[in-house]
């Protein structure tokens, strides 16, 4: 018997037994389309790469954390001044977190731009925007973990914000600190949502969402006339140009990880005061400076609560986009989406620079 | 024509170089993402406090023909009083599989739970599983206090 014949048929007998030509023939058939606005498509692969690399660094970083309120500090510190390369894992980690999101919002919005998110892909919409709220719950979980001071007080005031929402408000707070106050019982909890319980929920919602990106394949925007469109086979065609663009991004994290190495700050203490210029991390500052400017009441009803109920109402117009977007008619209300994603980028760019700054 | 030939065989030879190229630079790349981890994954010393002597108790907090373990730097220690006057220590991880042993006071021996080993009261293997004596340490009375240290 040849090699080849060898091969193909210890290829044929893994094929009877698994049915993996199948996923080969789908692949065979997936085409992206060409266009102008091809370059957007990366984003979806780069958020996905990025929490490869979340996966990848975090399980490394849990073979030294310990999370306990004595513990919690002095480990992470001990992975960054004693375990060789410990200060690199660390950094990459905290970089390409704040990269994900930044990436994940690019996504976001380039579906809104391109209103890639109509019929029949209102759930990938939905599944999407589930997934950014649930890396931003890994980023707010994952800011804790190191039980610094600047931590300590963004996740008092995170979780603070919280107990303000009406009704649920002060049995969510209770909820998410494990008791009355951020303490020992909050760094443990924070500890089970960011390493057991969203990575599970995530993982299930990234297939999902990512499947029905196969199924419906890549959304075309539709100025684009069919005679101006080519395609190009996402295998291997496509998918070397993504592994290229991984490749740019994984070089990118590894230079702002090596230049700029993420700090650890002073140990939390509970008694001490909150530092000046304590502020969340850049994807809650718009927010957070927006709570900042609101007075302490207007009119009957305090200022707080009215922010809250003000990005509640949002985020309620946004999460619906494909259903409003679209009139029952079939008519689309094309520029209204268009508006308020141009609002809403205006919006976080300009009060996230501000609160950056001030 | 000779010249479209020498141009096939020339893009040729060029894919092979350039697959190779690319190869290697992608075999350089993977290597120093995965250099960084492998160093990551081994843990790095912990620097063991260095402990020669420890104290052990007090004299007459232990009763003739009887054993207790305490802590020497990192590791067990089995501290035996074996009458009124002789004493003995050993080291407490037993030859065999790392368990800690434990004195036997109805046997006058040291046994250890995991797999059944027996020393005798000089730290020989009388049976079972292990392969080596027990490692045997000094002891020492300074008033009322039991000091063991390691035998140099």
């Amino acid at each position: 018997m040849s090699a080849a014949e060898l091969k193909e048929k210890t290829l044929d007998w893994f094929d009877e037994r698994t049915g993996w030509r199948m996923v080969r023939d789908l692949l065979d058939h997936k085409v992206v389309p060409m266009h102008a606005g091809t370059a957007w498509y990366y984003f979806g692969g780069i958020t996905l790469f990025l929490i490869g690399v979340q996966l990848f660094t975090g399980v490394l970083l849990l073979l030294y954390y310990r999370p306990t309120v004595a513990e919690a500090f002095d480990s992470v510190r001990f992975i960054m001044t004693r375990v060789d390369f410990g200060w690199l894992i660390r950094s990459i980690h905290s970089w390409s977190a704040n990269l994900l999101i930044l990436s994940a919002f690019i996504h976001m919005f380039s579906v809104v731009f391109t209103h890639a998110y109509r019929r029949p892909r209102e759930l990938t919409w939905l599944s999407g925007i589930l997934l950014l709220g649930l890396m931003l719950c890994f980023g707010f979980s994952g800011y804790l973990l190191p039980w610094n001071q600047i931590s300590y007080f963004a996740t008092k005031v995170g979780t603070d914000v919280a107990g303000t929402t009406p009704f649920a408000g002060p049995a969510l707070a209770r909820l998410l600190r494990g008791g009355e106050d951020v303490g020992a019982g909050t760094l443990t909890r924070f500890f089970d949502f960011h390493v057991i319980l969203l990575p599970l929920i995530s993982f299930g919602l990234i297939g999902f969402h990512v499947a029905l990106v196969q199924k419906h394949g890549m959304s075309t925007p539709s100025g684009i006339p069919a005679s101006k469109l080519s395609h190009m086979k996402f295998f291997p065609n496509f998918f070397l140009r993504e592994l290229m663009v991984w490749y740019g991004v994984l070089a990118v994290l590894g230079t702002l990880a090596a230049i700029f190495p993420w700090e650890l700050g002073e140990k939390a203490d509970p008694f001490a005061s909150a530092p000046a210029g304590i502020r969340p991390e850049w994807y809650f500052l718009a927010e957070f400076y927006t709570l900042k400017l609101l007075p302490s009441h207007v009119w009957i009803v305090e200022g707080e609560l009215l922010g809250l109920f003000f990005f509640g109402a949002l985020a309620v117009v946004w999460v619906l986009l494909p259903f409003w977007e679209v009139k029952p008619g079939g008519e689309r209300r094309t520029r209204l989406a268009t508006g308020l994603g141009v609002f809403l980028v205006s919006y976080l760019f300009v009060f996230t620079i501000l609160g950056y700054v001030k | 024509m000779q010249g479209t030939d020498s141009i096939e065989t020339g893009s040729e030879d060029r894919r092979t170089a350039i697959s190779w190229l690319l190869g290697s630079a992608v075999a350089a790349s993977l290597a120093s993402f995965f250099y960084p981890v492998a160093r990551f994954l081994n843990p790095p010393k912990v620097s063991e406090a260095s402990v020669n002597e420890v104290a052990a108790g007090k004299v007459q907090d232990l009763k003739p023909n009887s054993g207790k373990i305490v802590k020497f730097g990192n590791t067990p220690a089995l501290l035996v009083r074996v009458n009124e006057t002789d004493w003995k220590a050993f080291s407490a991880v037993c030859t065999h599989l790392n368990c800690t042993v434990q004195y036997q006071e109805a046997r006058r021996e040291i046994w250890c739970a995991c797999h059944n080993g027996t020393y005798d009261l000089e730290g020989r293997v009388t049976s079972g599983p292990p392969p080596k004596p027990l490692e045997e340490m000094a002891v020492k009375i300074r008033g009322d206090e039991v000091v063991i240290s390691r035998r140099s």
